[in-house]
């Protein structure tokens, strides 16, 4: 199996569902000539050609909007935006069209679209394109939201997201481009709404998906030569949502804490406190501990950005807290 | 025309009982039979039910309220009758003391410390400042996860016995488990032997702590039913001369006559050994009428009737279940008797007729492998008979040890009435009935 960077294995599942099926196509802002902000799509126009590989102006409402319409006559779009805070500005496009219409007119037409969008903090881009929006995205019924923390994982979840028949938020972090890990090669499906097990344990269940699962993983370790195992649930679809892991997991570790990038307020760890206290209530031994980015637009500046968004420090004296 | 409910006599040295609640409300329509108040005596709760039917004309007494035996407490009419000369209750004149009402006021402030005077609160016991959140009451304050909430119930365990080491002084499993593992004394005594908490629990190895924290210790306000089982087993054991006579008995022929009967019955009817014991018990009675007695001021009464009073253990102390003419009933009619009185005491149903009248009495710690005990008279019965497990023991047969069944049997009897020679005589011919049960069903 190749190690390959995440960057890589988006690029390869792009390649392969666009070889595989030619009603799969990518439109956004410089991802052709250009070859992508994040170089994801480097090579494609050349060799997929200007109709399936198209650069639009910079407005998220019309490449949302001609992508909605595309898959509504029959394509496979692939419409990718620069950051997902622009994703504000095809709101309603999104929540109000994509994700209604299939049930809205009674299943008459189906959106098999994806809307790859790069999220997170931690690369300095200021307060309005560094959020982690995940949790408003999924907060929408008729709308898929995924977030893979692997590369393996996002190969896998983004063919599978290109063949699924609804719309779907595909959000990719911005520093975990260069992340690498083992690839499967080749037609690698990981199946939408499954959370996993990334890392068995005992003690704590921490909950997390995307950038925060490296966090995790590391807040692991160390915890690990203490003599502390916990074990790391990887959601990786917000939308649908797999709590049996989740719930499985707790009701052998009696102690959960849930790690984000976004706020903490109404944010992704409330819904998983609030589904293990309805679901295993029986099972808590201690309150649901959520570890969440400083309530606080994030900073510019290096060292305050920093401050603000969970670290490893964090992951551990919340697993300490609830231990 | 009217009827007047009188307070009714429930035992032979009932000399009153306590008006606790009334059931029907004046101008409650009655039917004859139905329950209308609740009376405590020195024994139980008991109901009292209505002679007549009718309207309940007249409470005459207040709640709370100690009333002699006969003393009328109701007045029952036809509907619209006036009922002109209400009977005289003379309770008021010689200040008869509201027993449970004083008592009932007393108990929330010793609950909760609080008190309405100065004076009040000098009675009130002191709350230990030492002991932190966990000795709040149940449903309150108490901090416990779910998860130790949940492996408490399941293992009967009183959480307020298990100190805390979480946030906040807060019980996890890790402290449940520990009080599950540690020392028995914060186990319930009602509670089933440890089991293991979850499949995950394993024993620890075995450790001790210095300073590892331990339970606090419990006050619990004595019960009604616990202060008068101790008022009155200090006036029988001060002032009745208890003498006792312990005799062993060969009991094979009688488990063996019983796993016989057994056989032929359904699960819910099969006799139990003592239902043995007291048709035997009975019987012998029949022939020692000065040990089927009760001594009054001036004489000592030999009852007609043979009355067997059987101890019924409950959560909340010991009760007498009375089987009476016990020397005249068949053995299952015996044993469905003192099973059903005993599902009552149990449940808090007991009816006045099951408690009352007892001649004799019988304790038997048999099913809990006791070799054998005294027990403590039943004033004002003339002996009781303690009876211990039946067990495999040595023999000697013939000049040979041999393995034998035998039960031991203790009598404790007042030396006012009767004297040792009777009493062992009283054994022997118990002997008589034990160890040939087949006499029992003749």
């Amino acid at each position: 199996m190749a190690r390959i960077t995440m960057r890589e294995a988006i690029s390869q599942a792009l390649w392969e569902e666009m070889e595989r099926d030619p009603k799969v196509f990518i439109m956004g802002e410089e991802v052709g000539l250009w070859g992508g902000t994040y170089a994801v799509t480097k090579g494609f126009y050349d060799h997929f050609g200007a109709d399936r590989v198209r650069d639009t102006p910079i407005a998220e409402a019309a490449i949302i909007g001609g992508a909605i319409g595309a898959a509504l006559t029959g394509l496979r779009p692939v419409a990718e935006l620069m950051t997902i805070n622009f994703a504000f500005s095809a709101f309603d496009h999104i929540v109000n069209q994509a994700a209604k219409m299939h049930m809205m007119f009674g299943g008459q037409m189906v959106l098999p679209l994806v809307i790859r969008a790069v999220g997170g903090g931690g690369r300095q881009l200021g307060a309005t394109h560094s959020q982690t929006p995940d949790a408003i995205f999924a907060h929408f019924p008729g709308l898929k939201v995924v977030a893979p923390g692997t590369p393996a994982d996002a190969k896998g979840l983004l063919k599978a997201a290109i063949r699924s028949q609804d719309p779907l938020l595909f959000i990719e972090h911005a520093t975990l481009y260069q992340t690498r890990g083992e690839v499967p090669e080749g037609d690698y499906i990981v199946p939408i709404g499954k959370s996993t097990v990334a890392r068995p344990g005992k003690d704590v269940t921490i909950v997390t998906y995307s950038k925060m699962l490296e966090i995790s993983l590391k807040a692991a370790e160390t915890l690990a030569k203490e003599g502390i195992e916990a074990e790391i649930v990887d959601l990786r679809s917000l939308r649908p949502l797999d709590m049996d892991p989740v719930i499985e997991s707790f009701k052998k570790t009696n102690r959960a804490v849930v790690v984000e990038e976004g706020w903490k307020s109404f944010g992704i760890g409330s819904e998983i406190a609030a589904r293990i206290y309805e679901e295993a209530f029986d099972y808590v031994d201690a309150p649901v501990k959520r570890v969440a980015q400083t309530e606080v637009p994030l900073p510019y500046n290096h060292t305050l950005e920093q401050m603000m968004l969970p670290k490893v420090e964090d992951v551990i004296s919340a697993v300490k807290e609830v231990l | 025309m009217a009827e007047i409910v009188a307070m009714p006599k429930l035992g032979f040295d009932m000399a009153e009982g306590t008006l606790v609640r009334w059931v029907i409300a004046e101008g409650g329509e009655v039917t004859k039979g139905a329950v209308l108040a609740e009376i405590e005596t020195d024994k139980a709760t008991v109901e009292v039910e209505s002679s007549a039917g009718g309207i309940l004309y007249r409470q005459l007494v207040a709640e709370g309220t100690a009333v002699p035996v006969g003393t009328p407490i109701a007045v029952i009419a036809a509907p619209g009758e006036e009922v002109k000369d209400l009977p005289e209750t003379g309770l008021e004149a010689e200040g008869a003391v509201p027993v449970a009402a004083v008592e009932e006021k007393k108990a929330p402030d010793e609950k909760t410390g609080a008190a309405e005077s100065a004076g009040q609160k000098a009675e009130a016991p002191e709350v230990p400042a030492a002991q932190p959140a966990q000795v709040a009451p149940e449903g309150g304050a108490l901090r416990a996860s779910p998860l130790a909430r949940r492996i408490a119930q399941e293992n009967n365990l009183n959480l307020n016995q298990v100190t805390g080491t979480g946030p906040s002084g807060r019980i996890t499993r890790k402290d449940v488990e520990k009080a599950l593992l540690g020392a028995p004394a914060v186990v319930t005594p009602a509670a089933a032997p440890l089991r293991p908490v979850t499949a995950a629990a394993t024993l620890p190895a075995p450790s001790w702590e210095p300073g590892a924290p331990v339970p606090a210790d419990e006050r619990q306000p004595i019960a009604k039913l616990r202060s008068i089982i101790g008022r009155r087993m200090v006036e029988s054991k001060q002032q009745v001369p208890h003498f006792y006579i312990t005799s062993a008995y060969d009991v094979a022929p009688l488990m063996e006559l019983r796993k016989q009967i057994n056989l032929q019955l359904p699960e819910e009817s099969k006799l139990s050994v003592n239902d043995f014991i007291i048709k035997a018990a009975a019987l012998t009675l029949r022939q020692f009428p000065n040990i089927n007695a009760s001594l009054t001021d001036k004489e000592i009464v030999r009852h007609g009737h043979v009355n067997i009073g059987v101890a019924v253990a409950m959560d909340s102390g010991l009760m007498t279940v009375v089987c009476k003419d016990a020397d005249q009933k068949p053995l299952r009619t015996i044993s469905q008797e003192v099973r059903d009185m005993a599902v009552r005491a149990r449940a808090g149903k007991v009816r006045p007729d099951d408690i009352e009248g007892s001649t004799f009495s019988i304790s038997n710690l048999g099913m809990f492998d006791v070799e054998h005990f005294v027990a403590i008279i039943n004033p004002p019965e003339a002996a009781i008979l303690a009876v211990g497990s039946a067990q495999n023991v040595p023999v000697v047969i013939d000049g040979e040890v041999k393995v034998g069944m035998r039960m031991k049997a203790t009598l404790s009897a007042d030396h006012r009435i009767t004297d040792g020679a009777e009493a062992a005589r009283f054994m022997q011919a118990l002997a008589g009935f034990i160890e040939n049960p087949l006499r029992l069903m003749l």
